[in-house]
């Protein structure tokens, strides 16, 4: 025997003889195999299984399924430590550590259900009214106190070791649930030859079938959920998940499911994930959800030992457990008869079923058949004890006292809610029915139907008939054959007498409607009072139906009674909107492989590992990894950086600038496309000619710029920002398929096909020619500036490209990707006797500020062509994008902020990009501002810092004058003198080496 | 999500599409006024209900697609290339409003 409460026999999940040791709170006990956390407990007489949220209330478990609200509990240890999770849906295994949460410094004993005496400062909005003022008390007090005493679980600190995956899964029916109605579903669609996916939320199936009392064709329900598993197991057509929560339903019937594959093992096995995410792409659906049971609203009624009369049965009928020796039976349906007849076969002593409803009730005489005491027209009143219920006072529905009695668990059961999440979930607002009490789906929007207890078809005949048509209709309605149905499994009809509406009994203590969140009856009474009267204010101003259970058990009572405060009817009050998901997921299985370095993809050029070896740091340029500086030995970041920008315009530098969108455009339009994109013209351009291209967006501002060549009549070849490469892209596709379809121009991104180097300085031209000697002509004559050759080089097509980003004599060399290592050694090699040296993004960055050659800093997208000095650029002889936007008003004010140069006039201190320009330093505001720092550097050309910058009335108005570039995040406001952003060589002699 | 059936590819998930918005404005010829190109550049309707709009497939053929899909409920009535022109459904059978 595990367990006081362990009953000799039954428990259609366990496994009798494999017992299973673990710990709550570190004490140890012992369970079956098969068992959840909250059986094991309740077998050894541990029903106070946490604290409530707000008064820390002692609680045990209310439910036995996945819409627990009370017993929420840490799994594991360590790393593994899992918070929130409920004791009812988590399965045992050898060596499991749990605990208790919310409590302090124990469970037994929690110094905060003290707060139970503050209760009437916390109730319905009292995060509204108490912590209103002032202010700043909110994070170091309010913040603090509300985190201690309102705190659910611990996450763990570290990082997750396990894995979580993704997976992805087409289906012509996916059947959720497989409780009777599912199963009949998944047999009929799949015996008609459909791709059929059957998922359940339990290790188990079943769903809600009671394998004491329910036959199916002739046999115990247990036997029939059996075969019909191992049918539908045996199809190749059918795929079973258990353990696995649908969660989402989506647009277009994709469905999103957590297969929880290693939660019941202590440590996922290798190789095997944690959990693992599936999206469905179901051309139909059958939802076979089921229903939540309610609990009656009446004094004490969260006392440890009261639990819905389903979940008592379900541990007796699954686990061989009873929640008590004694019990008493509540219910307002037919449900606790049920119970009752369940407890009488296990040989639990019931003492009495007390029915709200009055009249002719045939559950009842079965069960007084059994010799079972029924008292109808009966309330529960008030539940007593400390920890755990010790008896129980009854009432009339007048509120007069009946009599007291004994008991140790109280069962309970204010009628059933069709699980309707899903099914909202789409768009759909569920119907209220009058005689079930609850809300059922309305017409379905999307491709599914429900069947069973979800659809309000609480006879297990009915949820048989359902599930076994809807699984046709499915299969029908997916287009395919239906075939020759199978016959639909059968059960014998039971008369039942609807459920009597028992919304609050008589008391004024305390009642909980949403266990989860301590919200009383009395709250819903008071959010009315206080104006919140619509559903979804009400909800938010007392937390109703919030947290990890989304008020499963608890909506459908709150939403009476809040009808009862409004005097209207429950359909005129409606529900709130379910989303999303149905039970918690764990960000790690929505990150799944996603996270870390796997995060997006890296990007590394062909010659990443020749930067490596030479000692490259390397930034992130999108999901690109480019090398931003090589630092010698002893020598930090500003030194690296200031040796490679001064040794490129002394000797030579190479760098890597493969990274650059590249575009092949071929065509016979090539020329009058380009004319259309850049704001320059382009079919005068001879071949073997590279130029400088601007490109606006439609509304006129600066969109990308780069070099492009044209490399034969009908062939050019553009490049683009490294930023830009995707979006550049997109907008020529955008320009060729959509606005000038009937031009003949065809292109493709070519920025992985090309591996580009930059090799710039006096020397370049003397290195590349030993590079290439053989194999190319680099004098001025064979390739001026602006020019560009292709040639042959290692047997394959190479071009090379005279332009120039430092100002310096400089060439591009591209070569197919595979074969950038051989060209990098090749220019390495030649370089070792002229003085080469590797440069990064950082001094790339330096050599063009020093030649006021704009960047993505400067094209921040607010910036026109004029605004960067290169209004000149836009050609008047013919149209283009962005053309006539760009001649508005406000694009070509005289007073907008214009491309200057910026020196620091102070021999300490330094240039931040960020700072505003202003001429006062002591009134600087946004008012006052004149413009903005984008691009700084100290430059060794200049010999100081120097920036770019954005400045109203530009040159014109400020060369030669001072202003300040005021810094307030550092507190900052250097003097600086306005210049030219030409800062080197403004006449461009350098070019030429 | 939404599922998206390129007239290239087939029926493809809307990750691999980029929305590029509304497609029902035509790009005035060079020479129309500033406020024919101030209407294409910024104005928008955003209707409740049909709207014809583009769906770049990035992820897949890269053709810029034409979607008639309604903003209420996320149907999807038709696709199409960038030059063919796809109707409104009308009729309540067809989705209408």
């Amino acid at each position: 025997m595990t367990g006081i409460n362990r009953l000799s026999m039954g428990g259609t999940r366990i496994n009798r003889s494999k017992q299973i040791n673990f710990t709550f709170d570190g004490k140890s006990y012992s369970g079956f195999e098969g068992d959840t956390l909250a059986s094991a407990l309740l077998a050894h007489g541990v029903t106070l299984m946490g604290r409530s949220f707000k008064y820390h209330r002692p609680r045990g478990c209310l439910t036995a399924g996945s819409e627990e609200p009370n017993a929420i509990v840490e799994l594991r240890i360590g790393v593994r430590r899992e918070p929130n999770t409920r004791a009812t849906i988590a399965e045992l295994y050898d060596g499991l550590e749990a605990s208790s949460q919310n409590r302090w410094p124990s469970l037994k004993f929690d110094v905060q259900s003290v707060n139970q005496l503050l209760s009437p400062w916390l109730t319905a909005g009292f995060y509204y009214k108490t912590f209103m003022w002032p202010a700043k008390f909110w994070e170091p007090i309010y913040e603090k106190i509300i985190r201690r005493s309102a705190g659910l679980g611990r996450a763990a600190v570290e990082a997750d070791p396990d894995t979580y995956e993704h997976s992805h899964a087409h289906c012509d029916v996916l059947v959720v649930g497989a409780g009777p109605a599912g199963l009949a579903a998944a047999l009929s669609a799949a015996h008609t030859g459909a791709r059929v996916m059957l998922m359940e939320e339990q290790a188990a199936a079943g769903g809600m079938v009671s394998t004491l009392l329910d036959e199916i064709d002739g046999m115990p329900a247990s036997e029939w959920v059996d075969s019909a598993m191992a049918e539908l197991a045996a199809m190749s057509n059918v795929t079973i998940m258990t353990r696995t929560t649908v969660f989402g339903y989506y647009d277009h019937n994709v469905l999103a499911a957590l297969e929880r594959v290693n939660d019941h093992v202590s440590t996922p096995q290798e190789n095997q994930p944690r959990q693992r995410m599936w999206t469905i792409r179901a051309k139909e659906v059958v939802l076979a959800c089921g229903s939540h049971e309610r609990a009656l609203t009446f004094d004490n009624n969260d006392m440890p030992g009261v639990m819905l009369s389903c979940a008592v049965r379900a541990f007796v009928e699954r686990f061989g457990v009873t929640p008590g020796k004694r019990v008493v039976i509540c219910t307002n349906n037919d449900d606790g008869y049920k119970t009752a007849l369940a407890l009488n076969m296990a040989g639990v002593d019931v003492a009495l079923v007390a029915d709200a409803r009055i009249g002719s009730i045939p559950a009842a005489n079965e069960v007084r058949a059994k010799g079972i005491r029924v008292e109808t027209g009966m309330l529960p009143q008030k539940a007593h004890g400390a920890h755990t219920t010790s008896a129980l006072s009854l009432q009339r529905a007048d509120g007069s006292f009946v009599e007291k009695i004994d008991c140790d668990c109280i069962a309970v059961s204010g009628g059933y809610s069709p699980d309707v999440h899903l099914v909202s979930q789409t768009g759909v607002a569920p119907l209220w029915d009058d005689e079930l009490l609850g809300f059922v789906p309305d017409i379905p929007k999307r491709r599914e139907r429900s069947a069973g207890a979800g659809k309000g078809s609480f006879n297990l005949s009915a949820c048989l008939t359902d599930g076994h048509d809807a699984g046709l209709d499915a299969v029908k309605a997916a287009g395919l054959k239906s075939g020759k149905a199978s016959a639909a499994p059968k059960a014998s009809r039971v008369e039942m007498t609807p459920p009597l509406a028992v919304w609050r009994c008589p008391g004024n203590g305390k009642a909980f409607v949403d266990f989860q969140n301590d919200v009383t009856a009395k709250d819903i009474h008071l959010a009315h009072q206080e104006g919140f009267k619509s559903v979804e204010h009400a909800k938010r101003y007392t937390t109703l139906g919030m947290a990890t259970d989304q008020g499963k058990t608890s909506n459908v009572t709150g939403i009476a009674l809040l009808a009862t405060a409004r005097g209207e009817a429950i359909p005129d009050v409606g529900t709130t909107r379910f989303r999303p998901p149905y039970s918690p997921v764990a960000i790690g299985a929505f990150a799944g492989h996603e996270r870390g370095m796997e995060f997006q993809p890296v990007r590394r050029t062909a010659i990443h590992e020749c930067g490596e070896k030479l000692g490259a740091v390397f930034v992130e340029t999108g999901q690109w990894l480019r090398p931003q500086y090589y630092p010698k030995p002893g020598e930090g970041v500003m030194e690296a950086i200031y040796r490679e920008s001064k040794q490129v315009r002394e000797t030579a530098g190479i760098c890597d600038v493969s990274t650059l969108g590249k575009i092949e455009i071929f065509g016979e339009d090539a020329g009058e496309f380009l004319n259309r994109l850049y704001i320059n013209g382009w079919k005068m351009l001879a071949p073997g000619k590279a130029r400088y291209g601007l490109m606006l967006r439609e509304d006129g501002y600066v969109f990308d710029d780069g070099t492009t060549s044209r490399l034969a009549d009908d062939h050019y070849f553009m490049t683009t920002t490294t930023a830009n490469a995707a979006r550049v892209l997109a907008h020529m596709e955008h320009a060729s398929q959509v606005l000038w379809p009937d031009l003949d121009v065809q292109f493709c991104s070519a920025t992985e096909q090309w591996c580009g180097v930059a090799v710039a300085g006096p020397n370049a031209r003397k290195i590349l020619q030993a590079a290439f000697y053989d194999d190319l002509d680099m004098s001025d004559e064979a390739l001026p500036f602006m020019g560009v050759r292709t040639f042959t080089w290692g047997g394959t097509t190479a071009r090379i490209f005279r332009i120039s980003f430092s100002g310096e004599l400089a060439f591009e060399v591209n070569v197919p990707w595979s074969m950038g290592e051989g060209m990098w050694n090749a220019i390495w090699e030649a370089g070792q006797d002229h003085g080469l040296i590797p440069y990064g993004t950082e001094a790339l960055s330096v050599l063009r500020i020093e030649k006021g050659h704009v960047a993505g800093n400067e094209l921040d997208g607010r910036t026109t062509a004029a605004d960067m000095g290169l209004g000149k650029m836009m050609s008047y002889k013919k149209p283009f994008i962005g053309q006539k936007m760009a001649a508005r008003e406000g694009m070509v004010d005289a007073g907008r902020a214009t491309l200057v140069g910026l020196k620091l006039k102070e021999t300490e201190g330094r240039l931040r990009g960020g700072a505003h320009l202003v001429v006062d330093k002591d009134n600087a505001n946004a008012e006052t501002s004149l413009g903005w720092v984008t691009s700084v550097c100290y430059s060794p050309a200049v010999g100081c810092w120097i920036g770019l910058a954005y400045l109203k009335g530009g040159l014109g108005k400020f060369e030669g004058q001072t202003l300040y570039a005021v810094n307030p995040l550092y507190d900052e406001a250097p003097a600086v003198e306005v210049c030219s952003a030409h800062f080197f060589d403004p006449k461009g002699e350098r070019l030429n080496g | 999500m939404h599922r998206i059936d390129c007239p290239w590819c087939g029926e493809r998930d809307e990750v691999e599409f980029q929305y590029q918005g509304d497609a029902t404005k035509v790009r005035p010829k060079p020479d129309a006024s500033e406020d024919a190109f101030f209407d294409y550049t910024y104005q928008r309707d955003n209707p409740k209900g049909w709207h014809t709009e583009w769906w770049h497939h990035v992820g897949g053929c890269r053709q810029w697609v034409k979607v008639v899909r309604n903003t209420l409920t996320h149907e999807v009535h038709k696709t199409g290339g960038p030059q063919s022109k796809l109707p409104l459904p009308r009729r309540k059978a067809e989705g209408g409003l």
